[in-house]
């Protein structure tokens, strides 16, 4: 097993230098979080493929970088032409940008809000003490297990906040792009908060995107929390550097009757992970979790997903689908937990995946704990190729082969995009499929 | 228009066609008949260019030129053919883009204009009527949650858009009940034409009273082991494919 401790002394040595960097900051009360996380880090070891939760994901070449803080007067801005790319055509939505990171006021672009709305900064709320930072921030996640979420909570200094009040519901989706910038080699550690009161609802988009093809790495935390009845959706799109690694955590609790889409595309980094842990804590919770990634080369793509029915009544659909070529590596890990209370409880769960390639490999891993007794639980999974069949039948119709081949993977991939509810992101993604499937 | 000339073909390392002669000219309905397993499909599949089946030996001139050398994408834009008798659903692919796309390979290939999706589907739609197809099937995935017999109408629908000078029919009449039957008949009929041709595979004799061939050729073992007008068929309902084994059996012994 490899030695780990040398980074960890760099992680823990870059926390000093972060200490020091920081002022007014360390006077808030979420500093005391922040150094209950260090120490955490400090008891914690990274994971290795021998324990079950990495058992298919070597994240040794993480380890081997040392990757340098990029803090906010460090931090060169891009411009507003270079990053006009990562924005969908003829989208209208709220946007917010961050920089390795930090919130960018310059390259962000609110529309009216209705009254007591809050997007943007998590820093500035902090500064502000904002009674919802106090009331969620940290609430959720388990960053006494999770070494990557220990690590984002000790450097967690700004992200993505949202809350909205009771009843309110934004009609623009809200597009947050993450974008790595700059030097190499350099982390990130956006830090998440969405806040939604009773009966509201928003779209979000999390964008996380780099500037050029170099090495760097985000470790993102979000956590979202879902009022009751209210309806939150939140599109994950993950297109960072080929070369980059992309670690994430995403932690929901939902109260009653409170329904939650997640859509999670994955693209692009050279090592992804995401945890993806939904608890349906009141009656009547609805999760819809659906992803979708595209892999090549020696990319890695990994979802581990943890959905917890802790209450009864509530319906849970998760759909991952998964198409690799060249090397490329699959691992979808499905937890599904349906607690002794959560009779009624209605889950389905799916993941397929089409293998291009000789090389490229999938591990997929149902996890089903059933407590209760009046449940229905389904789940499935297939790891193939293109069908022979289907490809001789267009073709038996005049369409060549290699579009043929589009053409189907292009419909099994559409299966995920369709759920997808904003028609500019669907176009944008289609477009992406197109282009990385033609580029072969 | 197609020649076959001695032509021997495999499945799995299996001889299936030990050598077929066949000459179909422009504007004639061949109906090949045979008993299960005398090669009848293996034969539609060959000419449609399936890539399991494997030409062992033989020629198939189509047009002055060599078929068997061609792509089954390209046999099908010179105007080939092959109605499926499993026709294969296409989850998520839909059936007009599909169909539009299929007519516009062909016709870039002709070198003439791609016909845009408002022209295209207002011919669909009269080409539909004519094979009884709701228009609800029109938005589906490509044979999806379809009925057998509707399978087998879209197959025919795809052939009156694409309008091949060669069609092959492999089994379209099979599981077809008998509303269905005339509905597929009507849509064969319909292209009929001095200048295509157009080969029915089929078991029975039944489909042969709704499209009167102008040969019906008895394949047995991979071979075609009789050849006559269209009273060959009938005299084969009435006597069964036993009828033509022995003769065949006694020919080989000589």
């Amino acid at each position: 097993m490899a030695d780990t401790s040398q980074i960890k002394n760099w992680y823990l040595s870059l926390f000093k230098d972060f200490e020091n960097y920081l002022n007014g900051e360390k006077s808030l009360p979420f500093h005391k979080l922040r150094r209950e996380a260090i120490e955490k880090f400090a008891e914690l070891d990274f994971p290795n493929m021998h324990q079950e939760d990495w058992r298919f994901t070597d994240i040794s070449p993480i380890l081997k970088h040392t990757f340098a803080y990029a803090n906010r007067r460090s931090t060169e801005l891009p411009s507003k032409g270079e990053v006009s790319r990562f924005l969908f055509d003829g989208m209208k939505s709220h946007v917010i940008m961050f920089v390795n990171g930090f919130y960018s006021p310059e390259l962000s672009t609110l529309l009216p809000l209705p009254g007591g709305v809050t997007i943007g900064s998590l820093a500035a709320a902090m500064k502000i003490s904002d009674d919802g930072i106090t009331a969620h921030i940290s609430k959720y996640t388990g960053s006494d297990k999770d070494i990557f979420t220990a690590l984002n909570t000790a450097f967690a200094l700004d992200g993505a906040y949202i809350n909205i009040p009771d009843g309110i519901a934004i009609e623009e989706p809200v597009h947050i792009i993450f974008i790595s910038h700059g030097g190499e080699k350099t982390i990130s550690q956006p830090r998440n908060l969405f806040i939604a009161g009773k009966n509201s609802q928003a779209k979000i988009i999390q964008h996380f995107v780099g500037t050029s093809n170099g090495v760097y790495f985000t470790n993102s935390v979000t956590e979202v929390y879902a009022g009751e009845g209210s309806n939150i959706d939140v599109t994950k799109i993950q297109e960072e550097s080929l070369n980059a690694f992309h670690v994430a955590t995403t932690e929901v609790s939902l109260d009653p009757n409170s329904n939650y889409e997640s859509h999670a595309l994955s693209f692009g980094a050279n090592i992804y992970r995401h945890n993806l842990n939904v608890t349906l804590k009141g009656e009547g919770g609805n999760a819809i979790l659906e992803g979708l990634y595209l892999l090549s080369g020696d990319q890695l793509s990994d979802t581990h997903s943890l959905i917890d029915h802790a209450s009864p009544h509530c319906t849970s659909r998760e759909r991952y689908k998964g198409i690799l070529d060249d090397r490329s590596h699959g691992v979808f890990n499905g937890r599904i937990m349906v607690r002794k209370d959560a009779q009624q409880t209605n889950s389905f769960q799916e993941n397929r995946n089409i293998i291009l390639s000789n090389e490229a490999k999938v591990d997929t891993k149902p996890q089903l704990e059933i407590f209760a007794d009046d449940v229905k639980c389904s789940h499935g999974a297939t790891v193939g190729q293109l069908n022979k069949e289907s490809i001789f039948y267009l073709r038996s119709r005049g369409i060549g082969e290699n579009q043929a081949r589009l053409i189907l993977i292009y419909a099994f991939a559409n299966d995920i995009l369709k759920g997808i509810k904003i028609d500019e992101i669907r176009n944008k993604l289609e477009g992406v499929l197109g282009e990385r499937l033609l580029k072969n | 228009m197609l020649e076959i000339k001695n032509l021997y073909a495999s499945v799995e390392e299996k001889e299936i066609l030990k050598g077929i002669d066949l000459k179909v000219n422009a504007g004639e309905v061949h109906a090949i008949m045979g008993p299960n397993g005398s090669g009848k499909s293996t034969l539609a599949n060959v000419l449609a260019g399936r890539p399991e089946y494997h030409v062992i030996s033989g020629e198939a001139i189509y047009e002055g030129k060599d078929l068997l050398a061609m792509s089954p994408e390209v046999r099908a834009r010179e105007g080939v053919f092959l109605a499926f008798q499993y026709p294969v659903e296409l989850p998520g692919v839909n059936n007009t883009t599909f169909l539009r796309a299929a007519l516009n390979e062909a016709r870039k290939y002709r070198g003439q204009p791609e016909i845009g999706a408002g022209q295209f589907l207002s011919m669909l739609k009269k080409k539909m009527q004519s094979v009884e197809m709701s228009d609800a099937l029109l938005s589906r995935s490509v044979n999806e949650g379809f009925s057998g017999g509707e399978k087998k109408r879209n197959e025919i629908l795809q052939m009156a858009v694409l309008e091949p000078k060669l069609a092959i029919l492999d089994e379209t009449d099979s599981g077809l009940d008998i509303d269905a039957l005339r509905i597929v008949a009507n849509g064969v009929n319909k292209l009929r034409s001095k200048d295509n041709a157009i080969i029915l595979v089929t078991h029975y004799q039944r489909l042969l009273n709704y499209i009167i061939p102008d040969f019906v050729h008895v394949l047995y073992n991979g071979k075609i082991v009789k050849s006559g007008g269209k009273d060959l068929a009938l005299e084969l309902e009435d006597k069964g494919y036993d009828w033509v084994k022995p003769e065949n059996e006694s020919v080989a012994a000589k």
